[in-house]
Protein backbone atom coordinates (compact mmCIF):
# COMPACT_ATOMS: atom_id res chain seq x y z
CA UNK A 1 0.00 0.00 0.00
CA UNK A 2 1.60 3.26 -1.27
CA UNK A 3 0.11 6.62 0.74
CA UNK A 4 -0.57 9.48 -2.12
CA UNK A 5 0.60 13.15 -0.77
CA UNK A 6 0.78 16.49 -2.02
CA UNK A 7 3.69 17.80 -0.70
CA UNK A 8 6.63 20.44 -1.97
CA UNK A 9 9.96 19.07 -3.05
CA UNK A 10 11.09 20.13 0.88
CA UNK A 11 8.36 18.29 2.76
CA UNK A 12 9.28 15.31 0.10
CA UNK A 13 12.62 14.84 1.68
CA UNK A 14 11.50 15.90 5.78
CA UNK A 15 8.92 12.96 5.10
CA UNK A 16 11.67 10.72 3.52
CA UNK A 17 14.13 11.44 6.72
CA UNK A 18 11.10 11.37 8.98
CA UNK A 19 10.54 7.59 8.09
CA UNK A 20 14.47 6.98 8.03
CA UNK A 21 14.27 8.54 11.31
CA UNK A 22 18.48 9.02 11.32
CA UNK A 23 20.20 8.59 14.31
CA UNK A 24 21.44 12.35 14.13
CA UNK A 25 20.74 15.34 12.32
CA UNK A 26 22.40 18.58 12.21
CA UNK A 27 20.43 21.81 10.65
CA UNK A 28 21.36 24.88 9.86
CA UNK A 29 19.17 27.12 7.96
CA UNK A 30 19.56 28.56 4.18
CA UNK A 31 16.95 29.61 1.74
CA UNK A 32 16.09 27.26 0.08
CA UNK A 33 16.66 24.84 2.06
CA UNK A 34 15.76 26.09 5.52
CA UNK A 35 11.80 24.57 4.76
CA UNK A 36 13.31 21.00 4.51
CA UNK A 37 14.76 21.38 8.29
CA UNK A 38 12.08 23.31 9.78
CA UNK A 39 9.60 20.37 8.72
CA UNK A 40 12.10 18.14 9.97
CA UNK A 41 12.33 19.56 13.28
CA UNK A 42 8.33 19.93 13.31
CA UNK A 43 8.84 15.99 13.20
CA UNK A 44 11.57 15.97 16.20
CA UNK A 45 9.39 18.37 18.20
CA UNK A 46 5.89 16.47 17.91
CA UNK A 47 7.87 13.22 19.33
CA UNK A 48 7.36 11.25 15.87
CA UNK A 49 11.04 10.75 15.55
CA UNK A 50 13.91 9.43 17.94
CA UNK A 51 16.29 11.43 16.21
CA UNK A 52 18.70 13.91 17.88
CA UNK A 53 18.56 17.23 16.20
CA UNK A 54 21.77 19.58 16.45
CA UNK A 55 21.22 23.16 16.06
CA UNK A 56 24.79 24.23 14.76
CA UNK A 57 25.93 28.15 14.09
CA UNK A 58 26.95 27.59 10.90
CA UNK A 59 26.98 24.89 8.01
CA UNK A 60 31.03 24.30 8.42
CA UNK A 61 29.36 23.23 11.81
CA UNK A 62 26.62 20.91 10.18
CA UNK A 63 28.99 19.30 8.00
CA UNK A 64 31.25 18.84 11.32
CA UNK A 65 29.00 17.70 13.40
CA UNK A 66 27.43 14.95 10.93
CA UNK A 67 30.97 13.57 10.23
CA UNK A 68 31.49 13.45 14.16
CA UNK A 69 27.94 11.69 14.74
CA UNK A 70 28.82 9.37 11.58
CA UNK A 71 31.93 8.64 12.96
CA UNK A 72 30.88 7.31 16.56
CA UNK A 73 28.85 5.06 14.38
CA UNK A 74 25.35 7.07 14.13
CA UNK A 75 23.04 6.98 10.72
CA UNK A 76 23.77 10.83 10.20
CA UNK A 77 22.22 13.52 8.02
CA UNK A 78 21.89 17.16 7.13
CA UNK A 79 21.07 19.48 4.44
CA UNK A 80 22.00 22.60 2.62
CA UNK A 81 22.18 24.64 -0.27
CA UNK A 82 24.52 27.33 -1.85
CA UNK A 83 27.16 29.01 -0.08
CA UNK A 84 26.02 26.83 2.84
CA UNK A 85 27.52 24.41 0.61
CA UNK A 86 30.52 26.05 0.04
CA UNK A 87 31.14 27.03 4.41
CA UNK A 88 31.00 22.89 4.62
CA UNK A 89 33.12 22.06 1.76
CA UNK A 90 36.44 21.41 3.97
CA UNK A 91 34.08 19.04 5.60
CA UNK A 92 32.39 17.74 2.84
CA UNK A 93 35.79 16.52 1.41
CA UNK A 94 36.52 14.97 4.56
CA UNK A 95 33.47 12.91 5.21
CA UNK A 96 33.90 11.14 1.63
CA UNK A 97 37.62 10.80 2.43
CA UNK A 98 36.57 9.32 6.08
CA UNK A 99 34.27 6.78 4.11
CA UNK A 100 30.88 8.05 6.07
CA UNK A 101 28.02 6.99 4.76
CA UNK A 102 26.42 10.34 5.35
CA UNK A 103 23.05 11.38 2.96
CA UNK A 104 22.92 15.15 2.49
CA UNK A 105 19.46 16.58 0.48
CA UNK A 106 21.40 19.62 -1.17
CA UNK A 107 18.72 22.10 -2.65
CA UNK A 108 20.28 23.52 -5.73
CA UNK A 109 20.53 27.52 -5.49
CA UNK A 110 23.23 29.71 -7.28
CA UNK A 111 26.31 30.68 -5.79
CA UNK A 112 26.73 34.09 -4.50
CA UNK A 113 27.51 36.74 -6.11
CA UNK A 114 26.11 39.14 -6.26
CA UNK A 115 23.71 37.44 -4.16
CA UNK A 116 20.70 34.78 -5.72
CA UNK A 117 18.75 32.56 -4.13
CA UNK A 118 16.88 31.01 -7.00
CA UNK A 119 18.02 27.69 -8.74
CA UNK A 120 21.19 26.78 -10.39
CA UNK A 121 23.84 23.93 -10.12
CA UNK A 122 26.98 25.87 -9.41
CA UNK A 123 26.49 24.62 -5.47
CA UNK A 124 26.51 20.79 -6.13
CA UNK A 125 28.66 20.88 -9.28
CA UNK A 126 31.24 22.90 -7.59
CA UNK A 127 31.94 19.71 -5.24
CA UNK A 128 31.72 17.45 -7.87
CA UNK A 129 34.81 15.93 -7.12
CA UNK A 130 34.96 15.42 -3.19
CA UNK A 131 34.44 12.01 -3.24
CA UNK A 132 30.10 12.09 -2.97
CA UNK A 133 27.66 10.37 -5.07
CA UNK A 134 25.63 12.85 -6.68
CA UNK A 135 22.26 12.02 -7.57
CA UNK A 136 19.76 14.41 -9.44
CA UNK A 137 16.16 14.34 -8.90
CA UNK A 138 13.34 15.35 -11.22
CA UNK A 139 10.86 16.23 -9.40
CA UNK A 140 9.78 15.65 -5.33
CA UNK A 141 8.65 11.71 -6.47
CA UNK A 142 12.08 11.57 -7.37
CA UNK A 143 13.58 13.41 -4.11
CA UNK A 144 11.55 11.56 -1.97
CA UNK A 145 12.60 8.21 -3.98
CA UNK A 146 16.51 9.24 -3.99
CA UNK A 147 16.98 10.23 -0.29
CA UNK A 148 15.47 6.58 0.69
CA UNK A 149 17.47 4.79 -1.78
CA UNK A 150 20.53 6.89 -0.93
CA UNK A 151 20.95 5.47 2.69
CA UNK A 152 21.36 1.82 0.84
CA UNK A 153 23.83 3.56 -1.35
CA UNK A 154 26.23 4.83 1.24
CA UNK A 155 25.88 2.13 3.50
CA UNK A 156 26.44 -0.24 0.58
CA UNK A 157 29.96 -2.46 2.30
CA UNK A 158 31.26 -2.01 -1.22
CA UNK A 159 31.06 1.41 -1.47
CA UNK A 160 30.74 3.07 1.71
CA UNK A 161 30.66 6.98 0.48
CA UNK A 162 28.51 9.61 1.22
CA UNK A 163 25.45 10.50 -0.94
CA UNK A 164 24.57 14.02 -2.21
CA UNK A 165 20.58 13.61 -3.29
CA UNK A 166 20.05 17.37 -5.20
CA UNK A 167 16.93 19.34 -6.16
CA UNK A 168 16.33 22.67 -7.94
CA UNK A 169 15.04 25.53 -5.52
CA UNK A 170 12.15 26.61 -5.38
CA UNK A 171 10.97 24.48 -8.56
CA UNK A 172 10.82 21.81 -6.91
CA UNK A 173 11.87 22.57 -2.98
CA UNK A 174 8.85 25.49 -2.76
CA UNK A 175 6.43 23.29 -5.19
CA UNK A 176 3.52 21.34 -4.61
CA UNK A 177 3.27 17.74 -6.37
CA UNK A 178 1.22 14.54 -5.83
CA UNK A 179 3.48 11.69 -5.45
CA UNK A 180 3.63 8.35 -3.68
CA UNK A 181 5.30 7.36 -0.18
CA UNK A 182 5.48 3.80 1.25
CA UNK A 183 4.04 3.43 4.47
CA UNK A 184 6.37 3.78 7.63
CA UNK A 185 6.52 -0.04 8.49
CA UNK A 186 7.75 -0.51 4.51
CA UNK A 187 10.79 2.43 4.89
CA UNK A 188 11.68 0.71 8.80
CA UNK A 189 12.46 -2.62 6.96
CA UNK A 190 14.17 -0.47 3.74
CA UNK A 191 16.32 1.18 5.75
CA UNK A 192 17.14 -1.49 8.47
CA UNK A 193 19.50 -1.48 11.46
CA UNK A 194 22.59 0.51 10.75
CA UNK A 195 25.59 -1.27 10.82
CA UNK A 196 28.47 0.52 10.91
CA UNK A 197 31.84 -0.69 9.95
CA UNK A 198 33.53 1.45 12.66
CA UNK A 199 32.54 3.41 15.11
CA UNK A 200 34.35 5.12 18.06
CA UNK A 201 32.33 4.23 20.47
CA UNK A 202 32.80 0.54 20.82
CA UNK A 203 35.16 1.02 24.15
CA UNK A 204 36.08 -2.89 23.64
CA UNK A 205 37.42 -2.29 20.02
CA UNK A 206 39.41 0.94 20.42
CA UNK A 207 40.08 2.84 16.89
CA UNK A 208 41.03 6.14 15.67
CA UNK A 209 39.60 8.47 13.03
CA UNK A 210 41.41 10.92 10.95
CA UNK A 211 45.02 10.39 11.79
CA UNK A 212 47.96 12.22 10.13
CA UNK A 213 48.32 10.33 6.99
CA UNK A 214 51.86 11.82 5.10
CA UNK A 215 53.69 10.55 1.89
CA UNK A 216 53.50 6.53 2.88
CA UNK A 217 50.04 6.62 2.94
CA UNK A 218 47.56 9.17 1.40
CA UNK A 219 47.82 7.78 -1.90
CA UNK A 220 46.81 4.61 -0.81
CA UNK A 221 43.52 6.17 0.77
CA UNK A 222 42.78 8.22 -2.66
CA UNK A 223 43.27 5.39 -4.68
CA UNK A 224 40.61 2.82 -1.81
CA UNK A 225 38.40 6.10 -2.58
CA UNK A 226 38.17 5.41 -6.62
CA UNK A 227 37.63 1.86 -6.26
CA UNK A 228 34.70 2.44 -4.12
CA UNK A 229 33.52 4.66 -6.31
CA UNK A 230 34.17 2.12 -9.19
CA UNK A 231 32.02 -0.10 -7.07
CA UNK A 232 29.07 2.51 -6.87
CA UNK A 233 27.27 2.18 -10.08
CA UNK A 234 26.83 -1.45 -9.84
CA UNK A 235 25.34 -0.65 -6.04
CA UNK A 236 22.97 2.27 -7.32
CA UNK A 237 21.63 -0.14 -9.84
CA UNK A 238 20.83 -2.87 -7.66
CA UNK A 239 19.36 -0.87 -5.19
CA UNK A 240 17.43 1.10 -8.05
CA UNK A 241 15.83 -2.36 -8.73
CA UNK A 242 15.17 -3.30 -5.39
CA UNK A 243 13.35 -0.28 -4.63
CA UNK A 244 11.13 -0.91 -7.35
CA UNK A 245 10.09 -3.72 -6.15
CA UNK A 246 8.38 -2.26 -3.19
CA UNK A 247 7.81 1.04 -4.51
CA UNK A 248 6.65 -0.11 -8.33
CA UNK A 249 9.07 2.50 -9.44
CA UNK A 250 12.73 1.69 -10.40
CA UNK A 251 15.41 3.62 -10.92
CA UNK A 252 18.96 3.64 -13.16
CA UNK A 253 21.62 5.56 -13.23
CA UNK A 254 20.18 7.51 -16.57
CA UNK A 255 17.09 7.59 -18.07
CA UNK A 256 16.36 6.75 -21.61
CA UNK A 257 13.37 8.83 -22.61
CA UNK A 258 12.55 8.17 -26.25
CA UNK A 259 16.40 7.19 -26.92
CA UNK A 260 16.09 4.34 -28.43
CA UNK A 261 15.94 5.23 -32.21
CA UNK A 262 16.43 9.29 -31.23
CA UNK A 263 18.51 11.38 -33.66
CA UNK A 264 18.45 14.13 -31.84
CA UNK A 265 19.23 14.65 -28.02
CA UNK A 266 18.86 16.63 -25.20
CA UNK A 267 20.90 16.02 -22.47
CA UNK A 268 19.85 17.08 -18.94
CA UNK A 269 19.48 16.73 -15.24
CA UNK A 270 16.73 17.72 -12.93
CA UNK A 271 13.92 19.78 -12.99
CA UNK A 272 14.46 20.47 -16.89
CA UNK A 273 14.21 16.87 -17.44
CA UNK A 274 10.34 17.29 -17.15
CA UNK A 275 10.25 20.56 -19.41
CA UNK A 276 12.55 18.33 -21.86
CA UNK A 277 10.13 15.35 -21.79
CA UNK A 278 6.73 17.29 -22.54
CA UNK A 279 8.41 18.87 -25.79
CA UNK A 280 9.79 15.62 -26.59
CA UNK A 281 6.02 13.74 -26.47
CA UNK A 282 4.39 17.17 -28.63
CA UNK A 283 7.70 16.52 -31.23
CA UNK A 284 7.41 13.00 -31.56
CA UNK A 285 3.77 13.71 -32.53
CA UNK A 286 5.08 15.51 -35.54
CA UNK A 287 7.09 12.33 -36.25
CA UNK A 288 10.36 14.06 -34.87
CA UNK A 289 13.23 11.63 -33.89
CA UNK A 290 13.79 13.48 -30.70
CA UNK A 291 15.03 12.38 -27.57
CA UNK A 292 16.32 13.03 -23.75
CA UNK A 293 19.53 11.38 -21.96
CA UNK A 294 18.55 12.20 -18.33
CA UNK A 295 21.37 11.78 -15.81
CA UNK A 296 20.23 10.50 -12.35
CA UNK A 297 23.62 9.59 -11.51
CA UNK A 298 26.50 12.54 -11.73
CA UNK A 299 28.58 10.84 -9.34
CA UNK A 300 30.23 8.48 -10.54
CA UNK A 301 29.49 9.28 -14.18
CA UNK A 302 28.33 6.06 -15.54
CA UNK A 303 30.55 6.75 -18.93
CA UNK A 304 30.07 3.59 -20.80
CA UNK A 305 25.83 3.48 -20.81
CA UNK A 306 25.78 6.91 -21.42
CA UNK A 307 28.24 6.50 -24.23
CA UNK A 308 26.15 3.98 -25.21
CA UNK A 309 22.66 5.51 -25.01
CA UNK A 310 23.54 8.78 -27.63
CA UNK A 311 26.49 7.21 -29.77
CA UNK A 312 24.22 6.94 -32.83
CA UNK A 313 22.64 10.15 -32.04
CA UNK A 314 23.53 12.96 -35.41
CA UNK A 315 23.32 15.98 -32.88
CA UNK A 316 23.30 16.05 -29.49
CA UNK A 317 22.91 19.13 -27.12
CA UNK A 318 24.02 18.94 -23.60
CA UNK A 319 22.03 21.60 -20.97
CA UNK A 320 24.24 23.04 -18.43
CA UNK A 321 22.97 25.24 -15.45
CA UNK A 322 26.00 25.89 -14.19
CA UNK A 323 30.04 27.75 -15.59
CA UNK A 324 32.96 26.07 -15.38
CA UNK A 325 34.81 29.06 -15.62
CA UNK A 326 37.94 29.18 -18.05
CA UNK A 327 36.92 25.89 -18.84
CA UNK A 328 35.91 23.85 -22.80
CA UNK A 329 32.33 24.16 -21.64
CA UNK A 330 30.00 23.25 -18.96
CA UNK A 331 30.46 20.38 -16.18
CA UNK A 332 28.26 18.15 -18.16
CA UNK A 333 29.22 19.24 -21.66
CA UNK A 334 32.70 18.46 -20.74
CA UNK A 335 32.19 14.65 -19.02
CA UNK A 336 29.67 13.99 -22.08
CA UNK A 337 32.19 14.91 -24.55
CA UNK A 338 34.72 12.28 -22.80
CA UNK A 339 32.81 9.69 -22.62
CA UNK A 340 31.59 9.84 -26.77
CA UNK A 341 35.79 10.01 -27.21
CA UNK A 342 36.47 6.66 -28.82
CA UNK A 343 33.07 5.53 -30.07
CA UNK A 344 33.29 6.91 -33.32
CA UNK A 345 30.44 8.97 -32.68
CA UNK A 346 30.38 11.56 -35.39
CA UNK A 347 27.14 13.67 -34.14
CA UNK A 348 27.28 17.62 -33.57
CA UNK A 349 27.88 18.44 -30.22
CA UNK A 350 26.74 21.55 -28.72
CA UNK A 351 26.90 22.95 -25.13
CA UNK A 352 23.73 24.89 -23.82
CA UNK A 353 24.76 27.05 -20.89
CA UNK A 354 21.36 27.91 -19.39
CA UNK A 355 18.96 28.56 -16.16
CA UNK A 356 21.88 30.48 -14.05
CA UNK A 357 20.65 32.01 -11.04
CA UNK A 358 17.09 30.52 -11.76
CA UNK A 359 16.32 32.06 -15.19
CA UNK A 360 13.53 30.00 -16.76
CA UNK A 361 13.87 27.97 -19.20
CA UNK A 362 10.58 26.90 -21.18
CA UNK A 363 9.13 24.66 -23.33
CA UNK A 364 10.24 26.93 -26.30
CA UNK A 365 13.91 26.61 -25.15
CA UNK A 366 14.04 23.67 -26.19
CA UNK A 367 12.26 23.41 -29.08
CA UNK A 368 14.50 25.76 -30.11
CA UNK A 369 17.40 23.18 -29.10
CA UNK A 370 15.84 20.80 -31.20
CA UNK A 371 15.46 22.87 -34.32
CA UNK A 372 18.95 24.14 -33.64
CA UNK A 373 19.98 20.21 -33.80
CA UNK A 374 17.99 19.17 -37.06
CA UNK A 375 20.43 22.20 -38.61
CA UNK A 376 23.19 21.05 -36.76
CA UNK A 377 22.97 17.83 -38.24
CA UNK A 378 22.19 18.67 -41.68
CA UNK A 379 25.45 21.14 -41.54
CA UNK A 380 27.41 19.39 -40.04
CA UNK A 381 29.73 20.32 -36.86
CA UNK A 382 28.46 23.51 -35.57
CA UNK A 383 31.19 26.35 -35.93
CA UNK A 384 29.87 27.73 -32.51
CA UNK A 385 29.83 24.62 -29.56
CA UNK A 386 28.69 26.88 -26.72
CA UNK A 387 25.53 28.40 -26.42
CA UNK A 388 23.16 30.15 -24.11
CA UNK A 389 19.45 29.88 -23.56
CA UNK A 390 17.36 32.62 -21.94
CA UNK A 391 20.30 34.75 -22.04
CA UNK A 392 19.79 38.30 -23.46
CA UNK A 393 22.23 38.69 -26.20
CA UNK B 1 58.54 -2.26 7.98
CA UNK B 2 56.85 -3.03 4.33
CA UNK B 3 54.21 -0.22 3.21
CA UNK B 4 51.37 -2.05 2.62
CA UNK B 5 49.68 -1.09 -0.64
CA UNK B 6 46.18 0.15 -0.91
CA UNK B 7 44.28 -3.33 -0.44
CA UNK B 8 45.59 -4.25 3.05
CA UNK B 9 45.06 -1.29 4.75
CA UNK B 10 41.55 -0.32 6.69
CA UNK B 11 39.59 2.08 4.53
CA UNK B 12 39.37 6.11 5.14
CA UNK B 13 42.46 6.08 7.35
CA UNK B 14 41.11 4.33 10.58
CA UNK B 15 43.50 3.13 12.55
CA UNK B 16 41.85 -0.17 13.53
CA UNK B 17 44.74 -1.20 16.20
CA UNK B 18 44.57 0.73 19.50
CA UNK B 19 48.26 2.48 20.32
CA UNK B 20 49.98 1.27 17.13
CA UNK B 21 51.82 4.40 17.16
CA UNK B 22 54.10 2.52 18.48
CA UNK B 23 55.16 1.43 15.59
CA UNK B 24 55.74 4.42 13.63
CA UNK B 25 59.31 5.47 13.78
CA UNK B 26 59.26 9.08 14.31
CA UNK B 27 62.53 9.29 15.94
CA UNK B 28 63.85 10.31 12.60
CA UNK B 29 62.65 13.73 12.67
CA UNK B 30 64.80 15.02 15.65
CA UNK B 31 67.50 17.83 15.11
CA UNK B 32 68.87 17.56 18.79
CA UNK B 33 69.87 14.27 20.24
CA UNK B 34 69.57 13.94 23.99
CA UNK B 35 72.49 12.38 25.72
CA UNK B 36 72.04 10.84 28.94
CA UNK B 37 74.73 10.82 31.27
CA UNK B 38 73.80 7.81 33.64
CA UNK B 39 76.89 8.76 36.06
CA UNK B 40 75.32 12.12 37.35
CA UNK B 41 71.57 10.66 37.32
CA UNK B 42 69.48 10.82 40.55
CA UNK B 43 66.85 9.26 38.96
CA UNK B 44 64.15 11.85 39.91
CA UNK B 45 61.95 10.80 36.77
CA UNK B 46 60.88 14.30 36.39
CA UNK B 47 61.86 14.04 32.93
CA UNK B 48 60.04 11.09 31.93
CA UNK B 49 57.04 12.93 33.57
CA UNK B 50 57.55 15.66 31.49
CA UNK B 51 58.62 14.05 27.76
CA UNK B 52 55.54 14.32 25.45
CA UNK B 53 56.60 11.34 23.43
CA UNK B 54 57.11 8.90 26.19
CA UNK B 55 60.36 8.45 25.60
CA UNK B 56 62.18 7.91 28.71
CA UNK B 57 62.29 4.02 29.29
CA UNK B 58 62.27 3.02 33.18
CA UNK B 59 62.62 0.15 35.33
CA UNK B 60 61.85 -0.44 38.86
CA UNK B 61 61.97 3.28 39.19
CA UNK B 62 64.39 3.96 37.85
CA UNK B 63 65.72 5.89 34.21
CA UNK B 64 67.14 3.19 31.99
CA UNK B 65 67.50 5.29 28.60
CA UNK B 66 66.19 6.92 26.10
CA UNK B 67 63.96 5.26 23.32
CA UNK B 68 65.13 7.22 20.64
CA UNK B 69 63.19 5.53 17.93
CA UNK B 70 60.14 7.96 19.10
CA UNK B 71 61.97 10.76 21.05
CA UNK B 72 61.77 14.25 18.73
CA UNK B 73 64.63 15.72 20.25
CA UNK B 74 62.69 18.46 22.19
CA UNK B 75 64.81 19.46 24.54
CA UNK B 76 61.97 19.10 27.75
CA UNK B 77 63.90 16.66 29.30
CA UNK B 78 67.37 18.10 29.47
CA UNK B 79 65.32 21.59 30.47
CA UNK B 80 64.00 19.84 33.40
CA UNK B 81 66.68 17.65 34.58
CA UNK B 82 67.63 19.22 37.98
CA UNK B 83 71.36 18.09 38.15
CA UNK B 84 74.40 20.45 37.51
CA UNK B 85 75.57 19.68 35.26
CA UNK B 86 72.55 18.35 34.20
CA UNK B 87 72.34 14.04 33.59
CA UNK B 88 70.62 15.16 29.97
CA UNK B 89 72.64 17.03 27.66
CA UNK B 90 71.32 17.79 23.82
CA UNK B 91 73.60 17.42 20.96
CA UNK B 92 72.65 18.04 16.98
CA UNK B 93 72.25 14.65 15.41
CA UNK B 94 74.87 15.82 12.85
CA UNK B 95 77.78 15.99 15.09
CA UNK B 96 76.57 13.23 17.04
CA UNK B 97 76.80 10.94 13.82
CA UNK B 98 79.48 12.49 12.73
CA UNK B 99 80.98 11.88 16.23
S1 LIG C 1 64.14 15.25 23.88
FE1 LIG C 1 61.93 15.52 24.18
S2 LIG C 1 61.10 13.71 23.23
FE2 LIG C 1 63.25 13.24 23.50
S3 LIG C 1 63.34 12.22 25.44
FE3 LIG C 1 63.67 14.37 25.85
S4 LIG C 1 61.65 15.16 26.36
FE4 LIG C 1 61.35 13.17 25.38
S1 LIG D 1 65.60 14.46 35.14
FE1 LIG D 1 67.80 14.19 35.02
S2 LIG D 1 68.35 13.38 36.98
FE2 LIG D 1 66.14 13.18 36.84
S3 LIG D 1 65.86 11.12 36.03
FE3 LIG D 1 65.92 12.43 34.28
S4 LIG D 1 68.03 12.45 33.65
FE4 LIG D 1 68.00 11.61 35.69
Amino acid sequence: MSRRLILTGNDAAAEAMRQIDPDVVAAFPITPQTELMHKFAEHVADGEVKAELVLVESEHSAMSATVGAAAAGARSMTATSANGLALMWEIVYIAASYRLPIVMPVVNRALSGPINIHCDHSDTMGCRDTGWIQLYSENAQEVYDNILQAIRIAESPEVLLPVMVTFDGFIISHTAEVLEALEDDIVTKWVGEYDPKYTLLDTDNPMTFGPLDLQDYYFEHKRQQMEAMREAPAAVKKIGKLYGEISGRQYELIERYQLDDAEFVVVALGSTCGTAKVVIDELRAQGKKVGLLKIRCFRPFPETEIAEAIKNAKAIAVLDRSVSFGAPGGPVHKEIKAALFGTGSTAGLVNYVYGLGGRDISMDHIKQTFADLETIADSGTPTDSLRFLGLRE
Amino acid sequence: MREKTWTEIPIGGAIEEAGNADAYETGSWRTYRPLWNEETCIHCLRCWVACPDSSILISEGKMTGIDLEHCKGCGICAFECPVDPKAIEMKLETDVKNG
